[in-house]
């Protein structure tokens, strides 16, 4: 089983030993990660207010504290290669290249919304930009990665397809079907766990027969690889690799990125199956913003007035996009079944 | 040999029109258990995998749901995908990726794509396979919007309705009726195609409207040859599709002959035939009827082993002699 060399954040001015992250991009792309990283937090606190405020209604699963996972996942990838999302799935789309302007409209269940308003939160897609969608059943997306991932085998058209997953997912029976399809006919797909400790309430120790979601590749001949999920370096090193293989044809690669959820699993959460202590130690000690940020100013890649403006640019955005959804019209009630079947449309 | 006049079985016209679409168009591929050098439980993909290879005609492990959301995920990526069950009872394992992926996805993401997968599935009693491989549960697939559901009962409907389903860009669920697999009759060479959503008159009369689908269809028939000696004249339609269903032929076959008989194997309740029976309550058709709607579906319980009791859990062409005799004199 290979596992990713930990590469923990090198002392400022480590010059060549640089994390992998500094090595393969340049300035421009680590401040667009940043940017993004960024945007997936402020979007989300958008998304929550908008909600407190009662402008959107149903629920949500935010990702706060994830934002590492999802951009390191995706940052290797490009606009032509797809992914598969979760009901936690906020983050991918962005990560992906979505519009935050459309992400609300679909949240305030909008016209202008990404799905017209039928979709919402959970079903987050663009598939112009290679997101087929977050999902709301768990491990739900699984098989449709490992299909999207043979179409791209038999078109042959070098695309890999990521299936974004959480841990609860791990004990779904289509997360081992999946895997064993993907591996017995090697299949250009990226398994990425995004493991945040916690299956709704129940913690993954009470839930899961092996201490790692990455040592259930070894039952399906892929490797399975360790990262800490909040390290955007070592995430999206994991992802490199997994993706030269898979397109390569070598077949699928299972990664298992540690992280932690901040907020509740959904607005339903009373927070009643972990401390307080334990969210306060990953949120003070291992915030994933916060260590990128760190390493880009010890990196001197970015200093403390260019990363205020990232900030700045991200809240115009974030503001930008409230207002688009706020102005944009609701959906005709007319159309309501008019997206059931194609030629209706 | 006049085209017109050659017969194949219902599994062969299946194949027949597998093999077209595949020679068609290179996205269409086959996907399920055992259906390469096995030929599938039924043989209905019999040597095709000689003929397009593993890569088109694809064995999968033992993994219904996986199969089915592969499937999904090839349809929604490009691809036309033939995802054959090996018995429609094992549906169960996959409704997942049917119910909820399959027939919402399209709707979910407000229309950017389509699921262009067709699903086939060996159904119906008849075998000897008892409760867990002779199941009818095609009203389950009726009751999701997003889906279509067809119930092809010859061998000609058989072809062309798979091959509107492989041309069609929506999730078609084709139900097969496993007793029909060896059943001959007229099939065309060459490409043709059935609507989905389209009823058929099987044989016209004007005492009484029997409305059936799959194996039904043609028990209602030798029904019907049977009630033509006591002088009770029989219409019978085949639904082919129950979803879409076509409401206008089967209101104007019941306003003509002024009596419904809905017969089914699925269950009785909650069934088909409740469908077709409301949907003539609620139409013009209703004051048109002289007698009540009568329906003869499957009994209230699990298919059984034994051969007479199995026989006796769904409608046979005596009990529609019956219930088609009893409605149109009026001795309920």
């Amino acid at each position: 089983m290979a596992k990713a060399q930990a590469s923990s954040p090198r002392a400022p001015g480590a010059g060549a030993n640089l994390p992998f992250l500094y090595r393969h991009y340049d300035k421009a792309a680590l401040r667009e990660a940043l940017r993004k990283m960024h945007l997936i937090r402020r979007f989300e606190e958008g998304a929550e207010d908008s909600y407190m405020r009662g402008l959107i209604h149903g629920t949500m699963h935010l990702s706060i504290g994830q934002e590492a996972s999802a951009v390191g996942i995706c940052m290797p990838l490009t606009e032509e290669d797809q992914i598969t999302s979760t009901h936690r799935g906020h983050g991918h789309s962005i990560a992906k290249g979505a519009d935050v302007k459309r992400m609300f409209a679909e949240f305030f269940g909008k016209s202008t919304g990404y799905c017209r308003g039928l979709g919402g939160s959970m079903h987050i897609a663009d598939v112009s930009k290679g997101n087929l969608g977050a999902n709301g059943i768990v491990g739900g997306g699984l098989p449709i990665a490992v299909g999207a991932a043979l179409s791209a085998k038999k078109q042959k058209n070098g695309k890999v397809v990521v299936c974004f997953f959480g841990d609860g997912a791990n004990n779904e029976g289509a997360f081992h079907e999946a895997l064993n399809m993907a591996s017995i006919w090697k299949l250009p797909v990226i398994f990425a766990c995004e493991n945040n400790q916690y299956g709704m309430s129940t913690s993954i120790a009470r839930s899961t027969a092996v201490p790692n979601v990455a040592d259930r590749a070894a039952a399906y001949s892929m490797p399975g690889v360790i990262v800490d999920g909040n390290n955007l370096s070592e995430v999206t090193e994991a992802s490199h690799t997994a993706i030269e293989r898979a397109r390569a044809g070598e077949g699928p690669t299972l990664i298992e990125a540690k992280t932690y959820r901040y907020r509740g699993h959904s607005k339903s959460d009373r927070n009643r199956y972990r401390t307080k202590e334990e969210i306060e130690d990953w949120m003070s000690k291992r915030d994933p913003i916060a260590l990128f940020e760190a390493e880009l100013k010890g990196f001197n890649i970015l200093d403390a007035a260019e990363i205020d403006a990232v900030r700045s640019e991200v809240e115009r955005e974030i503001a930008e996009g409230i207002e688009f959804a706020k102005k944009s019209p609701m959906p005709d009630l007319a159309s309501l079944e008019r997206y059931v079947y194609t030629e209706l449309a | 040999m006049d085209a017109e006049l050659r017969e194949l079985s219902y599994a062969q016209a299946i194949q027949e029109a597998m093999a077209i679409a595949m020679e068609a168009d290179e996205r269409v591929f086959l996907m399920g258990e055992d259906i390469g050098v096995y030929g599938g439980a039924f043989q209905v993909t019999g040597d095709l995998v000689h003929r397009f290879g593993e890569e088109r005609v694809m064995d999968t492990p033992i993994s219904e749901l996986g199969g089915a959301g592969v499937a999904v995920g090839a349809a929604v990526t490009g691809m036309r995908p033939i995802f054959e069950f090996q018995f429609s009872d094992f549906a169960t394992l996959a409704m997942e990726q049917i119910v909820n992926q399959a027939a919402k996805i399209r709707f979910m993401l407000g229309g950017a794509v389509s699921v262009p997968v067709v699903m086939r599935f060996p159904a119906g009693s008849g075998t000897g396979a008892a409760a867990q491989h002779s199941q009818s549960l095609e009203a389950w697939f009726g009751h999701v919007p997003g889906l279509k559901v067809v119930q092809p009962a010859t061998p000609y409907d058989a072809k062309g309705l798979l091959l509107a389903a492989v041309a069609d860009p929506d999730p078609v669920m084709i139900f097969e009726h496993k007793l029909l697999y060896k059943m001959k009759g007229p099939v065309p060479e060459g490409h043709y195609s059935v609507p989905i959503g389209k009823a058929e008159i099987r044989r016209e009369g004007r005492d009484l409207t029997i409305v059936a689908s799959a194996i039904m269809v043609h028990r209602a028939l030798e029904a019907a040859a049977e009630l033509e000696g006591e002088g009770i004249d029989v219409e019978v339609v085949d639904l082919r599709s129950i979803r879409p269903m076509d409401r206008e032929t089967v209101i104007e076959s019941v306003k003509k002959t002024t009596r419904l008989l809905c017969v089914y194997e699925g269950v009785k309740s909650l069934g088909v035939g409740a469908e077709v029976s409301a949907m003539i309550a609620e139409s013009d058709a209703f004051d048109y009827l002289d007698a009540p709607i009568v329906r003869l579906g499957g009994r209230e319980t699990p298919i059984p082993y034994n051969p007479e009791l199995e026989k006796a859990a769904v409608p046979q062409t005596p009990d529609i002699v019956k219930a088609a005799r009893d409605l149109v004199k009026g001795a309920r």
